[in-house]
């Protein structure tokens, strides 16, 4: 409930001296936005907030409004928008039930570090706290999972509130930010200052790193034989991927990549070991079980990378660079910390670091890379989702964005793309949330408009349906998303979780009698809908589908559901110990 | 898993968290206090004791008022945990946007109070003794009616555990204890 304290507002006066108009706090957040440079607000309107739908009807502002139809999906579609551009998507939503439906987006950024601002009307302040109409305490709903969030309580707050709120969510560690603003103060009056600058005396943005610390790592650099770069989100972020491409071929040291790494450094590089982790590459994690250096650059060390923490990496020594000095040493400890922005301490590292001797190092690797490749089966004619991602691949040569939902398509995603560029892999890793993908696709492609990159969403048949209302925006705004549903009729990673860990007891997993028609739903919503189940239809149907440049299309791949993700480090054990295939 | 099964880097990373090299070893926890100079506001206080609820931190004990300056209060945080959760303590508070300050204060450089007030039944056979145990821990008298009063003490948590034990053979009938505050000691003639 704090207010934006220790930001001086602009003094009310124009160059001649005159007092500016005023004007309401619904037209001044317009403006705000406006003069924020926000391109994209996904909203929908509600009582609470219908003042602020008026201005927009009326001042007809440089944004464009996308009305989703679903408050979730306006969360998950700023998501998309902030991790395919690098800016801050923004969410407009009415109080109480349109807040709420926010929770799990907002919930979804905050564990994957996308910065968004969520603007929740609000009951008048006066009836605050008296179980008004729509009334939910969604400051306190949403605490622990805000980077930070702001009450309005004075329309003189609100515009120097909502550039504290971009700056907030952009800067540092970025995040969700969530503005409440309450229906009064959109229509009290004041005049319109935005701050051109924000000073906040509890917030400080690291960047460069500490120059002893940074030579501490070059002299562990020099003394390692068996150095890895273990790569993750904050690369990405940090707009970082070129200078962390140029240090690993300056130093020859190979690289593995988190999920939300991928892209971060060219996989089609024999630098690249892919994936590190649970549904990594088995090559991948034997580097990380028998390196002496790992050299974490914008990654977190979660447990779906960890594994069994004990038992992970017991050889190697850790250089972190990190700009969130609390995840710093938080699952591992950091034996040189280097707190800052991951671009800005490359650039300090790279002209001291020397060409390294690794050669013996890559040549082990190169010999796990031949023992234990990625595969599946091919021979049987079945059409498999892994095939259908490398088809994908193929078509479009890498030179994609593709946003994946949860379960085991998002694996055989993240295994057989071969990203190759930064922000070219979008999907929800720390929370996991089904039904992230179809929305977020729609907000990556409302940023991407006049690029020739296409948008390709992947999806299991359970997570696209949580979201599937989303298609007729895409549709409305004549988003040429393709978006492939892997249909297994089942939750198939859970499945599979039964069938190697539950003795094949397939409680509730089941979605045959519960699945819909795809391609009809996809043409109910004015959207083009293809099928196959055959390996040999897959090049012709993605031919059609990319003839198809003014609305999405559906590709249903009907796909076996025996099908699982290899290899896997079963929950809680060490990295070592991956299965690798079926037993 | 023993010492020599262990990996010299996995010694370095259990000594640095302070957890046992040994199952049988018991974890080496530290009681720490914190202080925390925060912008003076519901919701940042808020999401202070939110953080020890959504991270599962342990809190002793926790104190807040205003400083000098009104837009800024002090929160006194007593926690307790090993080596990687204490300095996760100070780093999750840190990277709070309302924090401005965030001290982690070694006991041997500060002052540490808490105040208690103690309401207790007299009669004429006790009352005697009540003064004398409140003369030795310099408790004062704040409140009397014929039959109760209520004494305020200051000091160390502990002296002020020691007044409450001896005042418990008496019936105490209410006990308010404000939280600890500290201060880190200025070191006048340098260390
Ligand atoms: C079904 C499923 C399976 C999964 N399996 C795997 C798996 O096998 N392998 C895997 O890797 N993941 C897997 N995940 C994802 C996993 O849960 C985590 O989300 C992911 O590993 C975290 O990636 P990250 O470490 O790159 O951190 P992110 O969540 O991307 O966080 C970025 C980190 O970089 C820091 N940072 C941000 N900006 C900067 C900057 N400018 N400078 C410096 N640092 C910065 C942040 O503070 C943070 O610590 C899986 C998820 C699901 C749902
Ligand atoms: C909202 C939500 N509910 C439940 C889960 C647990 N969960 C993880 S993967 C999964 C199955 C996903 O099935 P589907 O979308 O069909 O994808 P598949 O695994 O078959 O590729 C489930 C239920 C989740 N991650 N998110």
């Amino acid at each position: 409930m704090s207010t934006a304290t220790g930001m001086k507002a602009v003094p009310a006066f124009q160059k001649n001296g005159k007092a500016k108009k005023k004007m309401s706090g619904a037209e001044i957040f317009v403006r705000a936005l406006d003069a924020e440079g926000v391109e994209v607000v996904f909203g929908h309107p509600g009582g609470a907030v219908i003042k602020i739908y008026d201005e927009i009807a009326r001042v007809q502002p440089k944004f464009t409004h996308v009305l989703v139809r679903h408050e979730q999906g306006g969360t998950h579609a700023a998501e998309g928008y902030a991790k395919a551009t690098g800016g801050v998507g923004t969410v407009l939503v009415t109080s109480g039930p349109g807040a709420t439906n926010c929770v799990t987006g907002i919930a979804d950024a905050f564990m994957d570090s996308v910065p968004i601002v969520v603007f929740t009307g609000q009951v008048p302040t006066a009836l605050i706290g008296n179980d008004a109409f729509q009334e939910t305490d969604i400051i306190g709903v949403t605490r622990s999972i805000t980077k930070h969030s702001f009450q309005v309580r004075r329309v003189e707050d609100l515009a120097p509130t909502i550039k504290a709120a971009y700056h907030i969510a952009r800067t540092g560690r970025p995040g969700p930010v969530l503005v409440d603003l309450p229906k009064d103060i959109l229509f009290a009056e004041a005049e319109f200052n935005y701050p051109k600058e924000v000073s906040l005396r509890g917030y400080t943005v690291p960047t460069t790193g500490d120059p002893a610390k940074v030579e501490r790592a070059v002299r562990m650099i020099n003394e390692a034989k068996k150095p890895l770069l273990y790569v993750g989100g904050g690369v990405i972020n940090a707009d970082a991927a070129e200078q962390l491409t140029a240090f690993a071929r300056k130093t020859h040291i190979p690289v593995t990549t988190t999920l939300h790494g991928l892209g971060a450094f060219p996989e089609d590089d024999p630098l690249s070991l892919g994936m590190l982790g649970m549904h990594g590459t088995w090559y991948a994690n034997q580097a990380v079980q028998h390196c002496d250096l790992i050299l974490a650059a914008g990654a977190r060390f979660d447990d779906r990378v960890t594994g069994k923490l004990n038992a992970w990496a017991p050889h190697a020594q850790v250089v972190h660079i990190e700009i969130d000095h609390s995840c710093v040493s938080k699952n591992v400890y950091a034996d040189c910390a280097i707190v800052g922005d991951v671009r800005c301490v490359l650039e300090q590292l790279l002209p001291l670091v020397e060409e390294q001797e690794t050669a013996d190092w890559l040549a082990q690797i190169d010999r796990w890379k031949a023992e234990c490749p990625l595969r599946f089966e091919t021979a049987d004619g079945l059409l498999r989702p892994q095939f259908v991602i490398q088809r994908l691949g193929a078509k479009t040569n890498g030179e994609a964005v593709v946003l994946t939902d949860v379960g085991q398509h998002q694996m055989w995603a993240a295994q057989y793309f071969r990203f190759t560029r930064p922000r070219s892999h979008i999907t929800s890793g720390g929370l996991g949330t089904m039904g992230f993908c179809l929305p977020a696709a729609v907000g990556a492609a409302m940023g991407m408009r006049g690029s020739d990159l296409p948008v390709i969403s992947i999806s299991g048949d359970g997570g696209f349906v949580m979201n599937a209302q989303e298609l007729g925006v895409a549709a409305k705004h004549r988003l040429p998303i393709k978006v492939a549903v892997m249909n297994n009729n089942f939750l198939g990673m859970v499945r599979q979780w039964q069938e190697l860990f539950h003795e094949n007891r397939f409680s509730h997993t089941d979605l045959t009698d519960t699945n819909p028609d795809f391609v009809k739903l996809a043409e109910a919503f004015h959207c083009v809908g293809l099928r196959t189940n055959d390996p040999n239809e897959v090049d012709a149907l993605l031919e059609e589908a990319w003839r198809v440049t003014d609305r999405p299309v559906l590709m249903e791949f009907q796909v076996p559901q025996e099908e699982m993700v290899f290899p896997m480090v079963p929950a809680g054990a060490a990295t070592g110990d991956m299965i690798t295939q079926r037993y | 898993m023993s010492t020599d099964t262990l990996t010299p880097q996995q010694i370095v990373r259990r000594k640095a968290a302070g957890e046992p090299l040994h199952p049988d070893e018991p974890e080496s926890t530290r009681r720490h206090v914190i202080t925390v100079l925060l912008e003076n506001s519901v919701g940042a206080l808020n999401r202070v004791t939110n953080l020890f609820s959504a991270r599962s931190f342990n809190l002793e004990s926790v104190s807040v008022g205003e400083t000098d300056d009104a837009t800024i209060s002090r929160m006194t945080l007593v926690t307790r945990g090993n080596h990687r959760m204490l300095a996760q303590v100070v780093r999750q508070l840190n990277r709070l946007v309302d924090t401005i300050l965030v001290e982690d204060l070694p006991p041997e450089e500060s002052v540490e109070r808490e105040l208690c007030l103690l309401k207790v039944p007299y009669t004429s056979a006790n009352r005697a003794e009540l003064m004398d145990v409140a003369e030795v821990f310099r408790a004062k008298v704040v409140d009397i009616t014929p039959d109760t009063m209520t004494f305020e003490a200051t000091g160390p948590a502990k002296k002020i555990n020691a007044f409450i034990g001896l005042m418990r053979p008496h019936g105490i009938a209410e006990v308010a204890r404000s939280g600890r505050v500290a201060l880190r000691r200025t070191l006048a003639y340098g260390d």
